[in-house]
């Protein structure tokens, strides 16, 4: 029962950073109807830079503080540079050209701060909390990885429901023309939409690092897990997109604690959900159009 | 080199009309290629697409030889690995070019060609080495059919990212697996010798000593040219016309009675053949199946290869692989005369692949290779529209 428990708390916090990550996903997927593939490696050369500051001497918080605020530079670079010139042109352009950004991020990450596995510092224990006689696997760390996401997803909330321009944005991705003809600077609120999706993958990024290696290539597989989580949604949705990444987090979690060597079948296990959800329902469980054709 | 030059260039006339109409620019493209076409002068080449592509082969053969025996046992070594990625680009080129599909997925299934061989390889009274390759085939197409199932209701950014999901998650099966596939360090693989008839071959035609390497590299030769002759001739055919179809109309081609989903998983399979005998090949080559070889950038690398050469061109596929292969070393000597280290100029060559990636895609999305076709085809049509008004 004990294992049980701490199973499902591990695969909960790491579904916390799937949803997250799946987050950012559907936020680009909502305004420009593309799938950044390029996520995963972004999140990665944000993580680098606070890497490089915390070796540096500095804390923490402020490593944290210009990450995400290098995300916000980096996501609305890309989308001014690279994206915006094949943004509403054959759908083949677009995925080839974030998978050239996958690489190339990928590749300059390994080729500016090196491509061995370095130590990647939480802020907070990673020691279980003490309930009762047992440890649980319920740590000082995954709390603060919830609460950020938690916060993170509140304030997104807040910013799309309750500003203006969180309503200029969604007119943009609701209606390009109308909204344009409405006076929204659309190119501008889809820039805004890639910095802020930018913004929440380095922050998944940050966190699933916290405690762990890093390397150039550990998005890899969070890139694939972000991308089942939110098909796993809808791919239009953000609460689909946060469900989809809770169950994510524990299906994984159980292949990992309860299959025989079982960490090494997470991959596997993920691809086969993501066929499951594809070929039985390919519009997601949370999709908010059915006129998609998939 | 002179004498690779005229069969390739023949192979662009023989899979023009399966370039001509890349994705991105159909309307420009098929507009600078009809004129010419009826006024082509094609005195030289037999009329019958078969003889002409067998032609082609017989030519693209002997070139073969002839580039294979002039070079020395390292571009030997690196023309065997050209093979195997153009054998798995020209899969990609199909399923990509000609049927619109894209995979992220074709290194798993080299990995399954490669596993396959491996496995059988070590066997220890081994199958003659066509069988097993033609076992690579089956295994990574019955592999490519399950995919392509799946992958036929999919387009774009939802196919991308389930064929990526195989890419990250097939390898994990080798690492399951480890008491048969060898987890992480891999499979060693026990290259067949060369047969004697072989070194009697290479002493009667260039006098060289028919070393193992040179063996592997004709293998892949000639795994190759059988590989391209095929698809260059369903290119050609009924399927292949289907398959545009298929890409460029769906609704059209859907009222005209073409059932898409069978045509996509057949797409898928035929690209998958390719990618297992690739696969079966790299194996050979390497001497090594691990799944440290079929990461991530073996497909994106694949994925680059056509796209720079012009998605659904053959000839484009073979040029992108090379650009493969020759590529690299070539980075890689300019990042370490920038005083980068090895490992750092390691990663040069897929910076400079997704940087080619990302600018073909906005400034040349018929690929490089359909660009230059393209400029060419526009300038023979003015000429040759030109001449009736002067004369």
């Amino acid at each position: 029962m004990q294992y049980f428990v701490n199973v499902t708390l591990t695969g909960l916090t790491e579904g916390m950073v799937y949803s997250a990550f799946a987050l950012a996903l559907v936020l680009i997927w909502r305004s420009t109807r593309i799938v950044n593939f390029a996520q995963g490696s972004m999140a990665a050369a944000t993580t680098f830079i606070a890497l490089a500051l915390i070796q540096a001497g500095q804390s923490y918080w402020v490593a944290l503080i210009v990450a995400l605020l290098s995300g916000l530079l980096l996501g609305a670079l890309v989308e001014r540079v690279v994206i915006r010139p094949v943004e509403g042109g054959p759908e083949l352009n677009a995925v080839i050209v974030t998978l050239g950004l996958f690489v190339a991020i990928q590749a300059a990450i390994a080729i500016v701060f090196g491509s061995a596995f370095q130590s990647f510092p939480t802020p907070f224990g990673l020691e279980g909390f003490q309930v009762g006689d047992n440890r649980i696997a319920l740590t000082p760390n995954s709390v603060w990885v919830i609460s950020a996401v938690l916060v993170t997803m509140a304030l997104l909330v807040v910013l799309f429901r309750f500003t203006r321009i969180g309503l200029a944005m969604r007119a943009s991705a609701f209606g390009q023309e109308v909204a344009r003809l409405l006076g929204v600077r659309v190119g501008r609120m889809l820039t805004l939409g890639w910095a802020l999706a930018a913004v929440v993958g380095s922050l998944a990024g940050l966190l699933i690092a916290g405690g762990e290696f890093v390397y150039p290539a550990y998005m890899d597989s969070l890139i694939v897990f972000g991308f089942v989580a939110a098909v796993l949604g809808g791919l239009d949705s953000p609460i689909g997109a946060i469900v989809g990444g809770l169950i994510l987090g524990l299906a994984l979690s159980y292949v990992s604690g309860y299959v025989e060597r079982g960490s090494a079948l997470v991959n596997v296990a993920a691809l086969v959900i993501l066929m499951v959800v594809l070929l039985v329902r390919p519009g997601g469980l949370f999709a908010s159009s059915t006129a998609r054709r998939a | 080199m002179s004498d690779l030059q005229s069969p390739t260039n023949t192979t662009a006339e023989g899979t023009r009309a399966g370039g001509k109409a890349a994705e991105e620019a159909p309307t420009e493209a098929t507009a600078g290629a009809d004129q010419p076409t009826a006024t082509r002068r094609r005195s030289l080449l037999p009329q019958s697409t078969l003889l002409r592509h067998l032609l082609v082969l017989l030519l693209a053969a002997v070139g073969a030889v002839v580039l294979l025996e002039i070079t020395d046992p390292f571009t030997n070594s690196q023309l065997a690995t050209l093979t195997y990625y153009a054998i798995a680009a020209g899969g990609l080129t199909v399923l990509t070019g000609m049927n619109g599909q894209i995979s992220l997925g074709h290194g798993a299934l080299m990995a399954v060609g490669a596993y396959t061989t491996a496995l059988f390889l070590s066997a220890d009274e081994p199958l003659p080495l066509p069988l097993i390759l033609l076992a690579a085939i089956v295994t990574a197409t019955a592999v490519g059919a399950l995919v392509g199932v799946a992958a036929a209701r999919l387009h774009g950014p939802y196919l991308a990212g389930a064929t990526l999901a195989l890419a990250v998650g097939l390898p994990g099966l080798a690492i399951y697996f480890h008491d048969v596939l060898g987890g992480e360090q891999g499979m060693r693989v026990r290259a067949p010798r060369a047969p004697e008839a072989f070194g009697s071959f290479i002493s009667a035609v260039s006098g060289n000593s028919a070393t193992n390497t040179k063996w592997l590299a004709y293998l892949g030769a000639i795994c190759l040219l059988i590989t391209y002759f095929l698809l260059a001739n369903l290119i050609r055919s009924r399927i292949g016309r289907t398959w545009r179809a298929v890409r460029d109309q769906e609704v059209a081609a859907e009222l005209a009675g073409i059932n898409l989903g069978a045509w996509r998983v057949l797409a898928f399979v035929v690209s998958a053949a390719a990618a297992g005998l690739a696969g079966g090949v790299l194996a050979l080559v390497v001497r090594l199946a691990a799944p440290s070889g079929f990461t991530l950038v073996l497909s994106l690398a694949l994925l680059t290869a056509i796209v720079i050469g012009g998605l659904g061109s053959l000839l484009g596929a073979l040029l992108g692989s090379a650009l493969l292969v020759f590529l690299p070393p070539f980075v890689t000597d300019l990042g370490a005369g920038w005083g980068l280290d090895n490992t750092e100029a390691a990663q040069l060559a897929p910076f400079v692949y997704g940087v080619v990636l990302i600018v073909a895609m906005i400034f040349a999305p018929a690929g490089f290779v359909g660009t230059l076709r393209m400029r060419w085809l526009t300038r023979q049509a003015k000429r040759s529209a030109a001449q009736p008004s002067r004369g």
